[in-house]
């Protein structure tokens, strides 16, 4: 009997097919945590092989390294087989369902739509504008833009939380320890799993040849966006803590935050883009292509617009800024459980439960 | 291609690791270089893109080797499998070179990783390359086409012109030609021409699976033997380990191969037992069962284990058959049901009480069997039971051109002026029998460099 070559039921069986030929070769170990963790595995199900997803970051070294990818009947491309679990169980896991699905999909079309429509809304409501205020509260009162924003943040959050909450048990993920959060931010915040293994990179958008622009591009994106959260974070206490309103000058800890921080975020999303145009689809979630630069697209525009609405300042601009800019914000939030911005929270997951990485 | 008439400095035949090292070598001394592959892109690299490691002398931690290896414990090492079939003086250079290569391939590319989960033994002897032997190639391609080399692939060498002792041109299989004031000649052995295989072992060839790529089919080697050139090497022999019969007729590499052996029973088509499965230790082990698989009837054999077995060895690519009876099982691999559980049964009341240790030789024989086993003896009696079917797989064939120790090919009437050869095609020099792991990409690497070097100050 041959090997059996007719395309297996599932993303997940597929996945399990390819890592069992890659348990019995084992010759890509040093590239990712994910090769590790597979030789301790003593039985491949379905939340083992989801948890091996989530270690994988794309970064394609053993598909270029792999003597068996296609045409060879073994038909190896580990790096899309792992995309496709991922992308099922962020769909799979989404909650509530109808929504993740829809956007998952057609991710990029409905981020637009969601843009444009709450950037209208904002406008309205800034028609109903109150006389006081100052700076951006002359657009919007504060007050206003919490309601709106407080649970547009909390709500997709709460959704990540239950999605995780099944898939952490799932993957058998057990019990938190500090150790686990510290060993995957430290993993996270330097982009380990897509330096190769040993600082070379990723073989993304140069083929075989490995390079870090990728990695770089990434950790801009990664740290812009916490920065600019943290601004957020920031002046909320101030406002709320210290009754410190903004605006704020350049000098105090939202801008400094907020303003290197949006053009990390601007650079990175921007190089992520570009990257992600020369790489090869075939080595990823294929059919998602699209969703994902939607995301990525909706992130740049995110931090565009607010680097656009502070060098705009004191101009007769800031109104249709500030709309566009808060519009991009929230369609972002909502989105958080349903795009790919999730990988995120299942990456950080699945670094805390790879106990035994380094 | 305009290119294709140019006179080229040096000319390389192949696309593997020794061809490599040779056109990066020739080309770093400034001379102009083609490679020629037979092999399209995609599967470029010949039979080194499936290794994992090579074996390097060393002083000290080294890279990611550990402790020392020194001169003499690796010459003995291979004296030992050659059973003295070597080369000293080429044996002894490639070895002593090796510790130099190690560097040198990383300064063009080339990463290694600790010795892999499983392999732990060779941590100190062997290399393992990052991402393996395609990884190796890829990042050797890549440095090769920086330094200017023109790479041509499905560019198959069919007739290697020599006139009065020396190289004129290169004629492709396409009828073009290439002139070259030196060649270098790496295309592998002949293991991928099936017919040549059956002249030289017997029909039985035919039934072989062939573990590497399909395009070393010996053409240039042939060819070079029927001008003239000296050959080395047991030209009816190849080195053969017995792998999943499942695996592909070619290129099944080495996540086809079969470790069950010590801790089963292995019986031949009639069910009946034909070696000792407890004999020895790996690698050597690996090595053997081609031999006796290959001579069985049919050239095939089937290795039975139980529950207990399992887990001891490495994880199969093609999962075996199995059975909650003996009877069932051999239904299922198409052996005589009464004929194997008598051979199990016979082997199991053979068995006698004592520890059984699967890493080391643990003397757990069986008694007044024949043939016995003589280490890890374990009644086969835990149901489910499991069978994979074994078929011989061929690595590289020994035959191979005679070179000097600046790897120079050799005919009656001495040197080739300007001809070089690197790899497995000379590698018969220095392995005459059996194989020592890793020893094959050493003496690619070695020998591969001393060929472009030499051909590069041939030409300039
Ligand atoms: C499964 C497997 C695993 C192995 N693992 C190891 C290991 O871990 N370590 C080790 O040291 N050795 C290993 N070996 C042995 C090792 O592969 C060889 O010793 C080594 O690759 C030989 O290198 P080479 O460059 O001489 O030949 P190859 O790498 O086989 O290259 C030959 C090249 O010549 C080309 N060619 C053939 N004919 C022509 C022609 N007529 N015209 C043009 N081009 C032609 C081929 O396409 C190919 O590119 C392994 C072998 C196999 C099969
Ligand atoms: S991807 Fe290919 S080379 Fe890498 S471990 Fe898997 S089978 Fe081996
Ligand atoms: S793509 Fe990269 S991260 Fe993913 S499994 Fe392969 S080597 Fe690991």
């Amino acid at each position: 009997m041959p090997y059996d070559t007719t395309p297996a039921a599932s993303a997940t069986d597929e996945a399990r097919r390819q890592l069992e030929i890659c348990n019995a070769c084992r010759y890509c170990e040093g590239y990712c945590d994910v090769f590790p963790a597979l030789t301790r595995l003593t039985e491949m199900e379905p939340g083992a092989i989801s948890h091996l997803a989530s270690l994988c970051h794309n970064c394609r070294g053993c598909y270029y390294a792999c003597q068996y990818s296609p045409p060879h009947e073994f038909a190896l491309n580990l790096p899309a087989a792992l995309a496709e679990v991922r992308q099922q169980d962020w769909e799979d896991y989404a909650w509530p369902q109808p929504v993740a699905r829809l956007f998952h999909r057609s991710g990029l079309a409905l981020a637009a739509a969601l843009v444009a429509g709450f950037a209208a809304l904002f406008a309205a409501i800034a028609a109903l504008r109150p006389e006081s205020g100052e700076g951006f509260y002359a657009t919007l009162s504060h007050n206003a833009m919490v309601a709106i924003f407080a649970p547009a943040f909390v709500l997709p959050l709460v959704a990540v939380a239950i999605s995780l909450r099944a898939w952490w048990r799932a993957i058998g993920g057990g019990r938190v320890a500090l150790a686990d959060i510290t060993r995957a931010a430290r993993a996270a915040g330097r982009g380990r799993n897509l330096d190769g293994g040993q600082g070379q990179g990723c073989n993304f958008e140069r083929g075989d040849r490995f390079s870090n622009a990728r990695r770089h591009a990434h950790l801009a994106t990664l740290w812009g966006f916490l920065m600019c959260f943290a601004a957020t974070s920031v002046a909320t206490l101030m406002h709320y803590g210290l009754n410190w309103p903004a605006p704020y000058g350049f000098w105090t800890p939202p801008k400094l935050l907020g303003v290197p921080g949006g053009i990390l975020l601007c650079l990175g999303t921007g190089a992520l883009m570009a990257l992600k145009l020369r790489a090869d689809p075939a080595l990823g979630a294929a059919r998602v292509w699209g969703g994902e630069m939607g995301f990525v697209a909706l992130l740049f525009f995110v931090s565009a617009s607010g680097l656009a609405l502070y060098a705009a300042t004191g101009t007769a601009a800031v109104p249709a800024l500030l709309a566009i800019h808060l519009g991009a914000v929230l369609a972002f939030f909502l989105l958080i459980p349903y795009s790919k911005m999730v990988h995120g929270f299942y990456r950080f997951a699945a670094l805390m439960a790879d106990r035994r990485a380094p | 291609m305009t290119d294709g008439n140019a006179p080229w400095d040096v000319a390389i035949v192949g696309g593997g690791n020794a061809a490599l090292c040779a056109a990066i070598e020739a080309a770093e001394a400034g001379a102009r270089v083609i490679l020629l592959e037979a092999a399209p892109e995609h599967m470029r690299g010949g039979n080194s893109r499936h290794t994992r490691n090579f074996r390097c002398m060393h002083h000290g931690p080294l890279s990611v080797l550990t402790d020392t290896y020194a001169e003499d414990e690796y010459y003995d090492d291979l004296l030992r499998v050659t059973g003295g079939k070597t080369d000293p003086e080429l044996a002894r250079l490639a070895i002593r070179e090796s510790e130099a290569a190690l560097p040198w391939m990383e300064r063009h590319g080339v990463r290694f990783q600790p010795s892999l989960s499983g392999t732990l033994s060779l941590g100190r002897t062997n290399a393992f390359f990052l991402g393996g032997g395609k990884a190796l190639v890829n990042a050797y391609y890549a440095t090769a086409t920086d330094l200017g080399v023109t790479i041509r692939y499905n560019a198959k060498v069919a007739h290697v012109h020599v006139e009065s002792g020396a190289f004129r041109w290169l004629e492709l299989e396409s009828g073009e030609r290439i002139t070259a004031r030196a060649v270098v000649l790496a295309s592998g052995g002949f293991q991928a021409d099936i017919d040549w295989l059956a002249r030289a072992w017997g029909p039985a060839a035919r039934n072989f699976l062939i573990r590497g790529t399909p395009w070393n089919r010996g053409e240039v080697l042939r060819d070079m033997l029927d001008q003239g050139a000296e050959s080395v090497g047991d030209p009816t022999q190849c080195h053969a380990v017995a792998i999943d019969g499942r695996a592909p007729k070619f290129d099944g590499g080495i996540v086809t191969r079969l470790d069950c052996v010590p801790f089963s029973v292995v019986v031949n088509r009639d069910g009946a037992r034909f070696h000792d499965e407890g004999e020895d230790v790996w690698p050597k082990r690996y090595a053997i069962w081609g031999r006796l698989v290959a001579a069985q009837p049919d050239q095939v054999a089937f290795a039975v284990i139980d529950a207990k077995a399992r887990g001891l060895f490495m994880p199969t690519v093609f999962p075996p058959e199995s059975a909650d009876t003996l009877e069932e099982l051999a239904g299922k691999l198409g052996l005589d049901p009464a004929q194997l559980a008598a051979t199990v049964d016979a082997y199991n009341a053979a068995c006698r009480p004592g520890a059984f240790h699967p890493t080391e030789l643990d003397g757990l024989a069986t008694e007044g069997l024949e043939p016995p086993k003589t280490n890890w003896a374990r009644p086969i009696d835990t149901p489910p039971f499991h069978g994979y079917t074994l078929r011989p797989g061929v690595t590289f064939t020994y035959l191979g051109l005679r070179v000097s120790a600046r790897a120079q090919v050799q005919s009656g009437h001495g040197p080739l002026s300007n001809v070089w050869a690197a790899g497995e095609i000379m590698a018969g020099s220095i392995l005459g029998q059996g194989y020592l792991a890793g020893f094959g990409m050493t003496i690619g690497t070695v020998f591969g460099r001393i060929a472009g070097q030499e051909a590069a100050a041939h030409a300039l």
